[in-house]
Formats: C-alpha cells, sequence, structure tokens
C-alpha cells in the first residue's frame, strides 16, 4: 500500500534541493489531512513549510450561508440533503444537526442522487440539495438537475454555494505574492478542470504549481517537483498526479457545469468576495434553483465572523491551527466552534485527530 | 402486539429451570469466589446488519465484556423495549438468535422483561442484557497491572462492526456488503488465563483508538504502536480509504486488545492463532514509560504521530 522504499528515497533527495525557506500551500482538503495523518512534515527539513489553503469544501463555506441553508430548513414541508460535513457545522443559531433535533428534516447522505428519488416517491414535500464543494461536486449537481428534468420532476431544487479553486488562489498571490512559494494544486478538482485556469498563476504571478495525488508518495513527489522549479527558477503548472488527471480535464463534466451553472462573485469565509469564483444555476433552469424559489435571502450577504474563530487567517495559509487560542481546549472534533475543526478534512480537523508533536509545541503537555 | 406474545417468545427459547419457575426473581446459588456483574444497551440502527442482529449483539456484547475481565460468564438477564408495531416475525429472529449465542457459551437467560412503548418512543427494539460470571482465582486484570515493556496484541483487523453498521445505515450499497465481526470472546480468550495478562478490553465505541488511549490513561503509561504490524481487513480498508477515514475509531464486536507481559506474548498470540477468530492476531506495539497517558503510533512512513482519543462522530469526506 505504501512504498516506503520511494518515501525514503524522495526524502533524502529533498534536502539540498533549494535555499530555505521555502513555503509551499497544499489546497486541498484530503493534502491536509494525508499529510498530517502520514506525519509527512517529519519527511521534510525544517526549512519546507507546508501551509494549507482553502480546498476544503466546508471550510470555505460563510457563516451566512449556513445561517441561509437553515432559514430554508425551517420551513414546513422541506427536505434538505446534505454531505454530511456540513451537518455539524455551526450556524449563528447552532448546526443543521440541532435543527433536526428541533422538527427540522435534514438528511445526511453519501450518495447525491438519493434525494432525487426522495423528491420522486415524495412528491408533497420539497427537496433541497445543498450543493457545496467545488468542481469536484458541481457536476454531481448538474447530473442532478438533468435527472430531474428527464424525469419531470417539480419538487426538487439545489441550493448552489459551489466554488471554482482557480480565482481563489490568485486572489491569494495578488493579496500577497511573497507569502507562498508554491502550489500543491489539487488533484480531484484537476481531473475535471485540467491545466488551463491554473495557467495565470505561472505565467502572470510566477508560482510554480504542481497537480498532485494523494498518496504520500505522490505528495512528496510533487514537492521534490516543486523545488526543482524552484531551483531552475521556471514556474509551470506540471501535472504529478498523472494516473487522474490530463491537460484538458473532463469535457463532458465540464459540459454538464457550464449547461446548468454560471459563473457569480461569490463570499468565502476568512477571505471575502472574489469575483467569478462561484457557480449560480443559470437563469434559464431557475425553476431548480432554491435561492428563487424560496428567496430565503440575498445570495452574498457578509456577516461579522466568529470573532474568535481563526479559520479565516488558516484558510490563507497565515496561522496554524494550534495558534487558534480555542484549539483543542473550547474547540474540538465534537464541540467545532468553525467548520476548521467540523470537515473531516480541515486543517484544524487534520492537526486535532493526527497530532504531530514536532508541529505543535503544545502536543506533550500531559 | 401484545405484552403475553412476547413473553411466550421467551419461554420458548430461553426456558430453563431457573427461568420457568416463573418466580419474581432469578434464584441462583452461586459458590464462593470473585464474581463480575456488567450491564450494557443495545440500540443498533439497523437492527439487522450484515453477520448479526440486536439480539446476537446484545449477547455477545456481555458475554465480551464479562471475558476480558477473565470471567466465565455463566447468567444473563434481558429486557426488551419494543416499539408498538414492531415486526413480531423479526423478534422471533432476535430471541432465536439471542438464545443459540447464549447457549453456545453455556450461558443460561435467568430474567427477562418487556415494556411495549407508543410508536415513536423507540426506534424498533432496544435490549438491555445484564451479565454475571465467576472469576477464577488469582485472576486480577487491571491497566494498573501494565509494566513497561508488556506487548499489545490485537486479535483481528479493527473496525469490521463498525463499518458494516455505517455501510448499511447510509446506504452504501457496496456488494458484498461488508461484514460485522460481532461474536463472543468467551472461547478465544479464556485460554490466556493461564498466561501473565495484565489487562484485556474489546473495542467497542470508538475502537482501537479509544481502547489504547483509555488504556494509557487509567494504567498511567505511554502506548507505543506500529501502524504496519496493524491487521487489516481488505473491504475495510478500501472502504475507508474511499470515505477519507482510518478503521482505527470503528468499533468491532469481535475482537479483544490484550496487554500482555513481553515473556508471555508469543505464547499468547499462538494461542489466539489456532483459534477461528484469532487467524489475523498481531503483536502491535508495547508499553514503553515515555509519553504517560498518550498512545503514539509509528505511521506506515516511519514519522509518529499520536493516535487520539475519537471524538466520536464519523464523517466521511465530501469528494
Ligand atoms: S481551532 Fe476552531 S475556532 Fe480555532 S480556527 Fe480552528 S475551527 Fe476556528
Amino acid at each position: 500500500m505504501v512504498n516506503k522504499a520511494a518515501i525514503s528515497q524522495l526524502a533524502q533527495k529533498i534536502p539540498g534541493k533549494v535555499s530555505y525557506p521555502v513555503r509551499i500551500m497544499e489546497v486541498c482538503g484530503t493534502h491536509t489531512m494525508n499529510i498530517a495523518r502520514f506525519g509527512i512534515k517529519q519527511l521534510l527539513p525544517t526549512g519546507i513549510k507546508l501551509v494549507s489553503g482553502p480546498g476544503c469544501p466546508v471550510c470555505v463555506t460563510e457563516e451566512s450561508d449556513i445561517d441561509l441553508i437553515q432559514e430554508l430548513a425551517r420551513i414546513t414541508g422541506v427536505t434538505v440533503f446534505t454531505f454530511g460535513d456540513l451537518y455539524r457545522v455551526p450556524g449563528s443559531g447552532g448546526s443543521l444537526e440541532k435543527l433536526n433535533g428541533e422538527g427540522a428534516d435534514v438528511r445526511v447522505t453519501v450518495f447525491p442522487l438519493e434525494a432525487v428519488y426522495y423528491a420522486e416517491q415524495n412528491q408533497a414535500r420539497e427537496v433541497v440539495f445543498i450543493g457545496i464543494g467545488f468542481e469536484t461536486t458541481a457536476p454531481v449537481a448538474a447530473v442532478m438537475i438533468d435527472l430531474v428534468r428527464k424525469k419531470r420532476i417539480k419538487n426538487f431544487s439545489v441550493l448552489s454555494f459551489h466554488k471554482r479553486i482557480p480565482p481563489v488562489l490568485m486572489e491569494l498571490v495578488r493579496e500577497d505574492n511573497n507569502y507562498i512559494d508554491g502550489f500543491l494544486l489539487p488533484g480531484h478538482v484537476s481531473t475535471v478542470i485540467g491545466t488551463d485556469d491554473y495557467q495565470p498563476l505561472a505565467k502572470t504571478w510566477s508560482k510554480p504549481g504542481v497537480i498532485t495525488g494523494f498518496e504520500p508518495v505522490d505528495i512528496l513527489e510533487g514537492i521534490y517537483a516543486i523545488l526543482e522549479q524552484i531551483s531552475e527558477k521556471s514556474c509551470r503548472i506540471e501535472i504529478q498526479y498523472k494516473r487522474g488527471v490530463n491537460k484538458e480535464g473532463a469535457p463532458l463534466a465540464r459540459e454538464y457545469i457550464s449547461k446548468y451553472f454560471e459563473v457569480c462573485d461569490t463570499s468565502w469565509r476568512g477571505l471575502g468576495v472574489i469575483s467569478e469564483s462561484g457557480l449560480a444555476i443559470r437563469k434559464n433552469f431557475r425553476d431548480f434553483d432554491a435561492f428563487y424559489r424560496f428567496n430565503p435571502g440575498n445570495r452574498i450577504i457578509k456577516r461579522a465572523p466568529i470573532a474568535t474563530c481563526s479559520c479565516g487567517e488558516i484558510l490563507r495559509g497565515v496561522k496554524m491551527p494550534w495558534e487558534c487560542l480555542l484549539f483543542g481546549s473550547v474547540c474540538k472534533p465534537d464541540n467545532p466552534v468553525g467548520p476548521c475543526m467540523v470537515s473531516s478534512e480541515g486543517s484544524c480537523a487534520a492537526s486535532y485527530n493526527y497530532p504531530d508533536r514536532y508541529q505543535d509545541p503544545s502536543i506533550m503537555k500531559v | 402486539m401484545t405484552q403475553q406474545l412476547v413473553e411466550e417468545l421467551f419461554i420458548k427459547y430461553f426456558h430453563n429451570s431457573i427461568l420457568d419457575s416463573g418466580l419474581d426473581s432469578a434464584m441462583l446459588s452461586l459458590k464462593a469466589g470473585k464474581w463480575a456483574m456488567t450491564t450494557d444497551s443495545f440500540v443498533v440502527k439497523p437492527v439487522f446488519f450484515p453477520g448479526g442482529d440486536i439480539g446476537k449483539l446484545s449477547v455477545c456484547g456481555t458475554i465480551n465484556d464479562l471475558a476480558v475481565m477473565g470471567a466465565t460468564p455463566l447468567y444473563l438477564t434481558c429486557s426488551f423495549i419494543i416499539e408498538e408495531g414492531f415486526d413480531i416475525g423479526d423478534l422471533e429472529i432476535i430471541v432465536q438468535s439471542m438464545n443459540s449465542t447464549a447457549r453456545k457459551d453455556g450461558l443460561t437467560i435467568v430474567a427477562g422483561d418487556t415494556k411495549v412503548v407508543e410508536r415513536g418512543y423507540c426506534d424498533g427494539v432496544y435490549i438491555t442484557t445484564t451479565g454475571l460470571g465467576i472469576v477464577p482465582n488469582g485472576i486480577n486484570y487491571s491497566p494498573s497491572a501494565m509494566q513497561v515493556e508488556d506487548r499489545v496484541i490485537i486479535t483481528a483487523p479493527p473496525g469490521a462492526h463498525g463499518l458494516s453498521v455505517f455501510a448499511a445505515r447510509n446506504n452504501l450499497g457496496v456488494e458484498p456488503p461488508p461484514q460485522s465481526d460481532c461474536a463472543s470472546l468467551f472461547s478465544l480468550i479464556e485460554p490466556l488465563n493461564s498466561l501473565e495478562v495484565r489487562c484485556m478490553r474489546d473495542p467497542t465505541r470508538g475502537g482501537l483508538a479509544a481502547v489504547l488511549n483509555e488504556l494509557a490513561l487509567k494504567g498511567r503509561k505511554g502506548i507505543k504502536i506500529d501502524e504496519s504490524l496493524i491487521p487489516i481487513d481488505s473491504t475495510v480498508a478500501n472502504l475507508m480509504e474511499l470515505l477519507g477515514l482510518e478503521p482505527y475509531q470503528l468499533a468491532n464486536e469481535g475482537a479483544a486488545v490484550i496487554i500482555v507481559s513481553k515473556k508471555d506474548a508469543e505464547r499468547a498470540l499462538e494461542k489466539l492463532r489456532g483459534h477461528p477468530l484469532g487467524r489475523k492476531a498481531s503483536i502491535i506495539g508495547e508499553i514503553t514509560a515515555e509519553i504517560p497517558g498518550q498512545v503514539l503510533m509509528i505511521t506506515y512512513l516511519g514519522t509518529e504521530r499520536i493516535m487520539q482519543m475519537p471524538s466520536g462522530v464519523i464523517i466521511p469526506r465530501i469528494c
């Protein structure tokens, strides 16, 4: 399962590659989790700092969006289907889990199509699917709408908070182009979008970017490829995860996205509104758009973030989870304050679940 | 469904001289010595899962709690809370499987009770079982007996029961569906009573991670384990990988974690592997003086991380 020899070979090649410090952002939550789970930072020279990025879908969902979902779930006759991660994220009035206890009908699903079948069989209910995630989950929502149209189901809609990865990365470098030296780009998202949308990262902002798989050996190879670009003083978008990604991405999935979605501005937790970083349901398919169906509020409303939660800084990679005052004391997976602690892919949850005593100085105090 | 119907079922299957006497309490004549007693309630959903059902689970769970204390389980009582309208045929299957599970290990079910509650006041059926067992002389299992260099054994791959129930509950639609390991551990671990065993636990809720953390805390020692030595069930491993989770937090219902002296570790392993439930038993680590109260895991990569006490919620990733 894990190729230990390949790993130690790579780990030996890495030091001495460039002059340190180097700061590399792993964009994707699955990377964050596996880096923590396998203790990959222990294999790297201290001069290489891995920081987590905005690639955990739940973590970047605005608190006001969570509130919106809750408003909707409170409407009589509505059944909400959601991915598990979202279920426990606290909004300003508690979580969806809490709402369920109060009589709302919120269902956690692993297979989203379930929501469509439920709608078909329960026509008296208004079924809403909460569309969160990136270019990976948007095609799923598109396929659902497609199916609903074919089956002429009338009681189904999607509340789309889908987001796009490339614009948020551009925003990070636009804000501070000196902070991050290279990007480990997400494997799954790139399976859909290919390499094109990342090009400005290399061409305009001079950042190496390597689309990387999720196995420990992939991650080390990705890091090595970034260091190689830095040492050659070149910057380009490369694919390490060749078994999952090609340059063109998945045209069929993109077709589905563009059939039902259009690009919109949207707000990211901790980062604010980023133009063209969201996906809204096209106007001609408004029947399936829960925003219009229920008009539960304005699409972009920004409320003050939870004052003490540092998720925003963590999503930009400027703070490590254990630097948050609440980490591990008040905020834990069974009592999460911010979304980064709820999702298994959030950096706070990864640091909590897979503690690394070489990274987090607070761990060994028993 | 009437109370009477249920009671008839009990008598039909559980019958024995103590129960049949129909007194208000079971009358037991116990010999002198140390006795172990435990009680637990079972609320599994779904009630029937691949590899078992709530009846088997409620008997095995209590047998296992006694067995890991070194006790020989002898008597059991059970109490049912049943939702109005619960299928009587299903109930019969449950009672049957309790009966056959108990008899296999020579247990007598000496008392039982049922309450039928209105629809919506309980979810199908809940079962509480209480078990009584005798502890052989000289057996005194406790985490505080753990000593540095003792070995840590797990008798089966972690996570089979937890995954089976998780898959059934979330309609994962995996074929064939992952099987629970629900089983009585008595015949597996009873032979270890002759060895230098310090303590045993069955990793139910919270799985291996919870049990190791509890032992480390209660025994005030550190536990160091090597991930590559933990036995793997490939169905569990593949599915967990897909969900972005590790099996260490998932429950077993047919496995034990055993702390045994360094000297007797290999003999214990041999005995375990000779039993069908212990084929994949493995020494996964040892007790250390370092990091008291914590569990350190050497990962597949040779790096290390603290194995955290699980938070109790299992959430698969989105994409
Ligand atoms: S530890 Fe909790 S409160 Fe702090 S940043 Fe993470 S999620 Fe927010």
